[in-house]
């Protein structure tokens, strides 16, 4: 017997009426979520993540489709009686009472026995790190432990999916670091199917085991962090996640004229695009030998960062290229403003869009 | 000078509060404490049996003016709650309009509004009598001069005052905590029990503060729709001062009825207006 996914989406289509207008948030949405998984749904604002999320969670009925719980038809089941539990971009945490009350509060609305309820908020509140903190209200604390408290108050019914709006959005970088780290060791711990929706594609890469990268109310490519980032199915998921240079041309003879080089494209004739990460490319005065891509350009910009350096080289015909660069020890940049140089990558770094 | 800005700013309000309201206060205090009449005029005793008088003469219109206001208010807080409810949460992009039609009799006078209750109710009036004539009535049904009809004119012209506090607490409760506690198995009633009547019991506060004291000390309602039998305290200050022209007892009788409400209200306050109780009410 095949294994039920945790969370299915068949066809679901989510229609607003807004000013007479009918607006589609989301516009036809299949997926699985697996048991267990670590699942992000990815995209710019307003592409229907969050709508997606409220259909998963039954606080939006979808206009069409089905939603499964565990091979279940949940579609027109109220929140209350949906075995997922959500945790709001806003924490929505209950003002009016404390830590303890608002975690326990599931638990009580389910008659779950007073020494367990006891128990399990005890243990949940110390995997979250709040032990001692019991008594505080939501507007005494950090915008850290808002977010704890608003986990462990999800968690703590152990649900089939726990479901995350951007649970990080409101947390300055370093918090947010920490607690993505956080978030993965719970879900390691307590083992369940986590959905998790951010803008943030570095977060999305790091955290997921698979990412669906939205776009206008439709999955534009669904597949894991390493695929979507090497092998990106279209241009907008290539370009929405990391930086990536684009080439375009007629591949003639499994090569592609750009700008006056040379680039390599197996398996591939006629109309291409083809995208290289900024960190394949190499930058030299000399131009290199051996089978690789090799293009000519000017180099226009340099930027330091840190750990590394970026440049933008414009090609001959105006293509602009970004090369990311490793800083070596010695403090020299490889390139000046306004050098010509060379750029050559391996051929399997050339990825061609919609193969 | 910095830190002195907002004190210097407050201090128009102060002034208005030193003039209007400790003056005047001032002035009818040592008033309830003199005796003598109208013609030969009046001389500081320090007598206390005004207030005396007062309490045993009117004690009866003092609790039934008690008992109105603190009917009317109930009636209000259950008229008004769901009305401040449905604004709230379901009244769309129209709020304000809907806030603008519950204020929208107060561009009509007060006494005038109320007169024209009296017109609609009176026994053979539009209403009744027309009802009457069909035979849906009995002869003898009427509304008018019954403790109903004060109650009911009370209820009507304040209502304003307690939608208009519960619809701020309520306006302010954020959609997304209902939700959390739907989803965290929580049924519309329970969600509603459990969150969202605790966070607008401080609305309720206030809006049970805002009318039960001027309803229990208004004079109007139970004259134009109260008769001889339903007379409530502001009536008998009215008369007192006005038409007897015994100025002490006026004064002792409004300074008891102020200090009844205080008492009242800070029983009140002691008991709703703190945390705790907000908090028990979400357990
Ligand atoms: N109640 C509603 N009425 C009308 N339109 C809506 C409603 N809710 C969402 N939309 C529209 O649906 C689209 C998707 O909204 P959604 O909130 O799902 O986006 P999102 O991907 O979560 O964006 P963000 O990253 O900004 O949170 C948006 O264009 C939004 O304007
Ligand atoms: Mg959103």
């Amino acid at each position: 017997m095949a294994e039920l996914n945790a969370i299915e989406l068949e066809g679901v289509v989510k229609e607003y009426v807004s000013h007479g207008e009918v607006v589609q948030a989301v516009k036809g949405v299949t997926l699985d979520i697996a048991e267990g998984e670590f699942f992000s749904l990815l995209g710019p604002s307003g592409c229907g993540k969050t709508t997606t999320m409220r259909m998963i969670a039954g606080f939006e009925e979808p206009s069409r489709g089905v939603v499964k719980l565990h091979g279940q038809d949940v579609t027109n089941v109220p929140p209350n009686k949906r075995d997922v539990n959500m945790v709001f971009q806003s924490y929505a945490l209950f003002p009016h009472m404390n830590v303890w009350d608002n975690v326990a509060f599931g638990l009580k609305q389910r008659r779950t026995p007073q020494e367990e309820i006891k128990r399990r908020v005890g243990e949940i509140l110390e995997i979250v790190d709040l032990t001692g903190r019991e008594k505080r209200r939501p507007r005494e604390m950090s915008g850290g432990q808002q977010q704890r408290v608003a986990l462990a108050r999800a968690l703590v019914n152990r649900p089939s999916a726990l479901l995350l709006d951007e649970p990080l959005g409101a947390l300055d970088l370093k918090l947010r670091q920490a607690m993505q780290i956080e978030l993965k060791r719970i879900q390691r711990e307590v083992g369940i199917t986590f959905v998790y929706v951010t803008h943030d594609q570095s977060e999305a890469l790091t955290m997921s085991d698979r990412i669906a990268v939205m776009k206008d109310g439709l999955v534009e490519q669904l597949a894991g962090p390493r695929e979507i980032y090497e092998r990106p199915a279209s241009s907008f998921v290539a370009g929405f996640i990391g930086t990536s240079n684009l080439l375009s041309g007629v591949a003639n003879g499994g090569v592609l004229e750009v700008g006056g080089g040379r680039v390599l494209v197996p398996e591939r004739e006629g109309d291409v695009t083809l995208t290289v990460r900024p960190e394949k490319i190499t930058i030299s005065a000399e131009k290199p030998d051996g089978e690789v891509s090799v293009v000519p350009g000017t180099v226009t910009e340099v930027v330091y960062l840190g750990t590394y350096t970026s440049y933008a080289v414009s090609l001959a015909g105006g293509t602009e290229v970004t090369v990311f660069q490793q800083n070596a020890h010695d403090a020299r940049n490889i390139a000046e403003r306004g050098d010509a140089v060379w750029l050559s990558w391996q051929a399997q770094h050339s990825y061609a869009l919609g193969s | 000078m910095k830190r002195l800005t907002p004190y210097l700013l407050a201090l128009p309000g102060w002034m208005w509060l030193a003039i209007f309201l400790v003056v005047p206060m001032a002035a009818m205090a040592s008033v309830s404490l003199q005796t003598g009449n109208a013609i030969d005029g009046f001389a500081m005793t320090f007598s206390v049996s005004n207030y005396t008088d007062a309490l045993s003469r009117y004690s009866t219109q003092l609790v039934r003016s008690l008992a109105y206001g603190g009917a009317a208010t109930l009636a209000m807080l259950l008229i008004g709650y769901p009305v401040a409810y449905w604004i709230a949460f379901k009244g769309g992009h129209r709020k304000s309009m809907y806030l603008f039609l519950l204020l929208l009799p107060f561009f009509v006078s007060f006494v005038l509004r109320t007169i024209s209750w009296g017109f609609l109710l009176a026994d053979d009036g539009i209403l009744f009598g027309t009802l009457k004539g069909w035979g849906l009535l009995p002869a003898d049904f009427h509304v008018l001069a019954t403790a109903f009809a004060v109650i009911a004119g009370l209820t009507y012209n304040w209502l304003p005052f307690m939608i208009l506090p519960i619809y701020v607490a309520l306006e302010r409760v954020d959609p997304r905590v209902v939700e959390a506690a739907q989803d965290l198995y929580a049924s519309r009633t329970a969600a509603f029990r459990r969150v969202v009547l605790p966070l607008s019991l401080p609305g309720v506060f206030a809006g049970v503060l805002m009318t039960f004291v001027p309803a229990t000390a208004d004079p109007v309602n139970a004259q134009v729709l109260g008769g001889t039998s339903n007379t409530m305290i502001g009536n008998i200050i009215q008369t007192t001062y006005l038409t007897n022209l015994q100025y002490p007892t006026a004064s002792a009788l409004s300074f008891t009825l102020m200090a009844v409400l205080l008492v009242g209200i800070f029983v009140y306050a002691r008991v709703l207006g703190t945390e705790n109780v907000l908090e028990a009410a979400a357990r």
